[in-house]
C-alpha cells in the first residue's frame, strides 16, 4: 500500500492572511499620501530606487510594557565583568528615549515597507485628473489613430482574417455544388486593412505662475517647488499634450524656462496684478481657448503690495476665468493671518475658481486634489 | 551501509521508559510553509486575521533568508500534533522527536496546563467557522475591524481562575439566521430573543482580571454576533495563557530530555558530532536576552544533581516560570552560565552587575503574568455614567504609554462610552482616559 502523502500546497491560510495584510499595508500607505510626497528623500530618490517607509498604522497596539526598560538580563559567552562595555542601544530605543520620534519609531513593533518613487506616483497620479476637460476641435498635432476595421480581398500576409478567409472558401465550395472545405483559390483569401482615424485631442495648457519675491522664505518656496514637480509629473505622464509655460513675477512678471522657474529667488516687493496681465498675453497671443484646455495656477504667499492692485488683480483673474477651464490659486503661508489677496479672493465665488491655503506641508496634497480632482468618465466627455 | 534512526513509536517507548507521560503523539513532516503557518497562529486551524499573516510573513521570510528556522511545532491536544520541517535530516529529526516528548509531557503533567481542553484543534475550527459566517453575514471588513479590537486586549482573561466560566451566546448562530425556527415561536427561541442591549452595566462588587469577559457580558452597545466572537478570542487565549507562565520551564524541559534520550540512542560517531552541534546551537547565548532552552534546561539538570528523578519531576509538575526561577535558580548556577544584569549609561549597554540574586530577581520580575501588563476592571459604572475605569497593578515596570493610549481606543470602541486607565508614571500617578478618539492624561 502506498503511504498517504498530503497535498500541502492546499494549505494557504497564511498566505491568504498575509496578502490581506499586505493590502492593508497599501491602503495605510495610501492615507500616508500627503506626507509620503513631501517627503524630501522620496523626490530625491532616483527612479528605480527603492526607500524604506515607515507604516505605523500597522502597529498592533497593546497594552504592554517599555521595550527597553532600564535593566535587562543578558547572558555571555566569557565570563561578564561589572563594567564590561556591552554595546549601544539601538537606534529605535534611543529615539524613544526621547520621547519626540517615539511615534515614528516606537522600537520593535513597526513595519517597513520598501517603496519605490514609481510607487509614491502611481498612487498619487491614480488620484489626480485634469478637470472639466473638453474635446477641442482643432489640434495642433493631428495624431491618426490607425484602426482596423476594414476587410480587403488583397493584403499583407500577416493581416490574414482566417475566419472569414474560411468562410469566404466554404461558400464558394458550396456555391459550386461541393460542401465543405475544398481548394484554396487566391480569391479565397481576405485581409484585414486599415484605416487612419483622427481622434479629437485634449489639448491642455497650464500656465504656473510663481511669485519670487522677497517675502517669499525657504517654507514657502519648498512648498511651490514641491507642487509644482507634482503637478509637471502628473501632467507629463498622463497628458500625451499638454504644454507649460512658466510665469514668475516681482513687482514685474516674465516668462522663464521650466529650470529657472524652480531655482529663481529674488527680492522685492509684490505686485501680483502683473503676473495675470502677462498671462492674459500669453494666452490671447498663443493658446486660443477655441484650440486649448487653459490651467493657470499661481503659488503666492498673498503678500500684494496694495489694495488697488488686488482689485486689479481680480479684474484680471475674471477675464481670465471666461477662458480657462481652472483657475488656480495656491496662498502658502506659515502665520494664521490671512492676506489681503486671501480675502478679496474669498469673495470671487466661481465654480472653476478654486483656493487653497498650504500653512503645513501636509497641505500639499490636498492642494493638489482640488486643483487636479479625479472626475469620472464620462463626466470628462460630456 | 545505510544509517538506521528509531521510528516515532521506538522513541515514545523509551520516553515512558524514563518516566515521561507523554500522550500519543502524531507526527507530521510538512513543509517550512505549512510549519511556519501553523507557528503563525499559534493553533492549526484558528480563524482567519490578517495579523496572524504578518506574523506568518514575518517567519517565513526570516527562514527564507536563513536567519531563523524553527525546527517542530507541538500543539498541546490529546493525541498531540508534532509537525516537523520535512526538509530535515533524519538525525535532525529524530533529535526533534525526543525534544517532542518533552513538550507532550510537559502539557500532559504541569499544573499549569490542567484546565486546557485536549481537543483544541476542534474547537479553534469551528471558531472559524463562525467567524467565516459572520463575515459573510455582516460583512468581511465589519469583522476584521472587530477582531482587530479584541485582538489587542487578547491577553486579558484571567488564566487565573480555570473554574470560573462566564456565560456567553453561543447558541445565536444559526445556519439560516434570516429564518425563524417556527412562526409565532420566536420569542422562545434563544437565537432570536432581542439581545441584551438594554443590560444597564453594574458596578463591579470586586476587580476583575477578566477584561474580555467582562465587556463580553456587560458591554451594552455589542450584537450578540460581537460577543460571540470575544468568547471565542477569551477561549483561545485562556487555552494559550499557560504557554506563555511555562516559556522556559517547557522549553527547558524539551531541550533537557532530547538530550537524555538521545543519549539512549545508538548513533554513528559523525552523528554524535553533528548531534553535539546542534545541541550546541540550541542552547547558545543570545545577545540582550536569555536564551530559554538554555536557562531550563541547565535548571532541570542542576535539580536532577540535587534530588535525582524524583525533585525532578516533582519541578515540572508543580512549578511554573517564576516560581520555577525563584526556587532553583542558584546563585552558583546564575554565575556558571554567565548570567548578569545590564544597564544602560547614556547609549551605552554595561555589566551592572553579576549578583546572583539580583539577576535571579530581575528574571522573575520580568516574567510576572507573563511579561504582560497587568490590568483589572475596577469599575464599570464609574462616575455614575456608565464609564470603565481600569488600573494598570504598577509593579515598577513602566508602561509602553503610547501603546496603551492606542490600545485604550480599542477598548473604548469596545466599551462605547468613555474608558479610563490608572497607572504609574515616572512616580506619578497616571490617568490615561479615552473618549471617542481622544485620549488625554491626567496626574492624579
Amino acid at each position: 500500500m502506498l503511504p498517504f502523502v498530503p497535498d500541502w500546497s492546499l494549505q494557504q491560510k497564511g498566505p491568504f492572511d498575509q496578502r490581506r495584510h499586505q493590502a492593508k499595508v497599501k491602503e495605510a500607505l495610501s492615507r500616508q499620501l500627503g506626507d509620503l510626497i513631501t517627503e524630501e528623500n522620496i523626490i530625491r530618490s532616483q527612479r528605480g530606487q527603492t526607500i524604506k517607509v515607515p507604516i505605523r498604522s500597522l502597529q498592533q497596539f497593546k497594552f504592554r510594557f517599555d521595550p527597553w526598560p532600564s535593566q535587562r538580563v543578558g547572558q555571555s559567552q566569557a565570563v561578564p565583568r561589572v563594567g564590561d562595555r556591552l554595546g549601544r542601544l539601538p537606534e529605535n530605543a534611543r529615539a524613544s528615549d526621547q520621547g519626540e520620534r517615539a511615534s515614528e519609531i516606537p522600537g520593535v513593533d513597526y513595519v517597513e515597507t520598501e517603496l519605490t518613487f514609481e510607487d509614491v506616483e502611481e498612487m498619487l497620479f491614480r488620484e489626480l485628473g485634469l478637470p472639466y476637460l473638453e474635446n477641442k476641435p482643432i489640434a495642433r498635432v493631428v495624431q491618426p489613430e490607425w484602426i482596423f476595421k476594414d476587410i480587403a480581398r488583397r493584403g499583407l500576409m500577416g493581416n490574414l482574417d482566417k475566419r472569414r478567409s474560411l468562410r469566404a472558401n466554404i461558400l464558394r465550395h458550396a456555391r459550386e455544388g461541393h460542401p465543405g472545405l475544398g481548394r484554396w483559390m487566391p480569391q479565397d483569401l481576405r485581409f484585414k486593412t486599415w484605416v487612419p482615424e483622427e481622434v479629437p485631442e485634449q489639448n491642455a495648457v497650464v500656465v504656473a505662475m510663481r511669485d519670487i519675491s522677497g517675502s517669499m522664505g525657504d517654507f514657502k518656496k519648498k512648498m511651490a517647488r514641491l507642487f509644482a514637480f507634482w503637478m509637471l509629473g502628473f501632467l507629463k505622464s498622463q497628458y500625451q499634450q499638454v504644454e507649460v509655460v512658466f510665469l514668475v513675477h516681482h513687482t514685474q512678471a516674465r516668462e522663464v524656462s521650466e529650470q529657472e522657474f524652480f531655482e529663481l529667488g529674488e527680492s522685492g516687493g509684490t505686485k501680483v496684478s502683473s503676473v495675470y496681465e502677462l498671462c492674459e498675453e500669453v494666452l490671447g497671443e498663443r493658446y486660443p481657448h477655441a484650440y486649448w484646455n487653459i490651467y493657470p495656477i499661481h503659488f503666492s504667499d498673498g503678500d500684494n503690495w496694495s489694495d488697488a492692485d488686488n482689485r486689479r488683480t481680480l479684474e484680471s483673474i475674471q477675464r481670465i476665468l471666461t477662458v480657462a477651464n481652472v483657475l488656480g490659486y495656491a496662498e502658502i503661508r506659515e502665520g494664521g493671518y490671512s492676506s489681503t489677496l486671501m480675502s478679496q479672493f474669498s469673495k470671487l465665488i466661481h465654480p472653476r475658481f478654486k483656493i487653497v491655503t498650504i500653512s503645513r506641508s501636509q497641505d500639499l496634497y490636498l492642494a493638489l486634489k482640488t486643483f487636479f480632482p479625479r472626475q469620472e468618465e464620462g463626466a470628462t466627455d460630456g | 551501509m545505510a544509517k538506521t534512526y528509531p521510528d516515532d513509536h521506538t522513541i515514545w517507548q523509551l520516553a515512558v521508559a524514563h518516566g515521561l507521560q507523554p500522550c500519543p503523539v502524531i507526527f507530521e513532516p510538512v513543509p517550512a510553509s505549512v510549519l511556519y503557518e501553523h507557528a503563525a497562529y499559534l493553533i492549526p486551524g484558528r480563524m482567519a486575521h490578517w495579523s496572524f499573516g504578518k506574523q506568518y510573513q514575518l517567519l517565513k521570510t526570516r527562514y527564507d533568508y536563513g536567519l531563523g528556522k524553527l525546527y517542530e511545532m507541538v500543539v498541546n491536544t490529546n493525541p498531540a500534533y508534532a509537525f516537523l520541517l520535512a526538509s530535515n535530516s533524519s538525525l535532525e529529526n529524530t533529535l526533534i522527536r525526543c525534544h517532542v516528548m518533552g513538550h507532550v509531557d510537559f502539557f500532559q503533567a504541569n499544573q499549569a496546563f490542567s484546565h486546557t481542553p485536549k481537543n483544541m484543534i476542534d474547537v479553534v475550527g469551528h471558531h472559524a467557522d463562525r467567524i467565516r459566517r459572520y463575515e459573510f453575514q455582516y460583512g468581511k471588513n465589519v469583522v476584521e475591524y472587530f477582531l482587530d479590537n479584541v485582538l489587542a486586549i487578547e491577553e486579558h482573561v484571567d488564566w487565573d481562575r480555570p473554574a470560573r466560566h462566564v456565560d456567553r451566546p453561543v447558541a445565536i448562530v444559526q445556519t439560516t439566521p434570516e429564518k425563524p425556527i417556527r412562526p409565532g415561536y420566536e420569542d422562545l427561541s434563544p437565537a432570536t430573543r432581542a439581545p441584551s442591549k438594554s443590560s444597564p452595566s453594574r458596578p463591579l462588587p470586586h476587580p476583575t482580571f477578566d477584561l474580555l469577559g467582562f465587556l463580553m457580558t456587560a458591554s451594552d452597545g455589542l450584537e450578540d454576533w460581537q460577543r460571540d466572537i470575544i468568547g471565542m478570542v477569551r477561549e483561545e487565549m485562556r487555552y494559550l495563557w499557560p504557554q506563555l507562565r511555562t516559556k522556559i520551564m517547557n522549553e527547558g524541559w524539551a531541550t533537557y530530555w532530547h538530550l537524555r534520550l538521545m543519549r539512549e540512542i545508538s548513533l554513528a560517531d559523525d552523528d554524535w558530532v553533528d548531534f553535539a552541534r546542534m545541541h550546541a546551537s540550541v542552547v547558545a547565548p543570545q545577545e540582550f536576552q536569555v536564551n530559554p532552552y538554555a536557562l531550563g534546561s541547565r535548571i532541570f539538570e542542576s535539580i536532577w544533581q540535587k534530588g535525582g528523578d524524583e525533585a525532578l519531576f516533582l519541578a515540572r509538575e508543580v512549578e511554573e516560570d517564576t516560581s520555577f526561577l525563584r526556587n532553583h535558580l542558584s546563585p552558583e548556577l546564575v554565575q556558571a552560565m554567565h548570567l548578569f544584569v545590564a544597564g544602560r549609561e547614556d547609549q551605552e549597554i554595561f555589566v551592572q552587575t553579576v549578583d546572583g540574586r539580583a539577576v535571579r530577581d530581575l528574571l522573575v520580575h520580568d516574567l510576572i503574568h507573563g511579561g504582560i501588563p497587568l490590568i483589572s476592571v475596577d469599575d464599570g459604572d464609574f462616575h455614575h455614567r456608565g464609564e470603565l475605569l481600569l488600573r494598570h497593578h504598577h509593579d515598577g515596570s513602566a508602561l509602553d504609554i503610547r501603546y496603551a493610549e492606542e490600545a485604550l481606543r480599542h477598548v473604548y470602541r469596545l466599551w462605547g462610552r468613555p474608558v479610563h486607565l490608572d497607572t504609574v508614571v515616572a512616580e506619578r500617578r497616571v490617568r490615561l482616559s479615552c473618549d471617542q478618539d481622544e485620549v488625554t492624561k491626567a496626574t492624579l
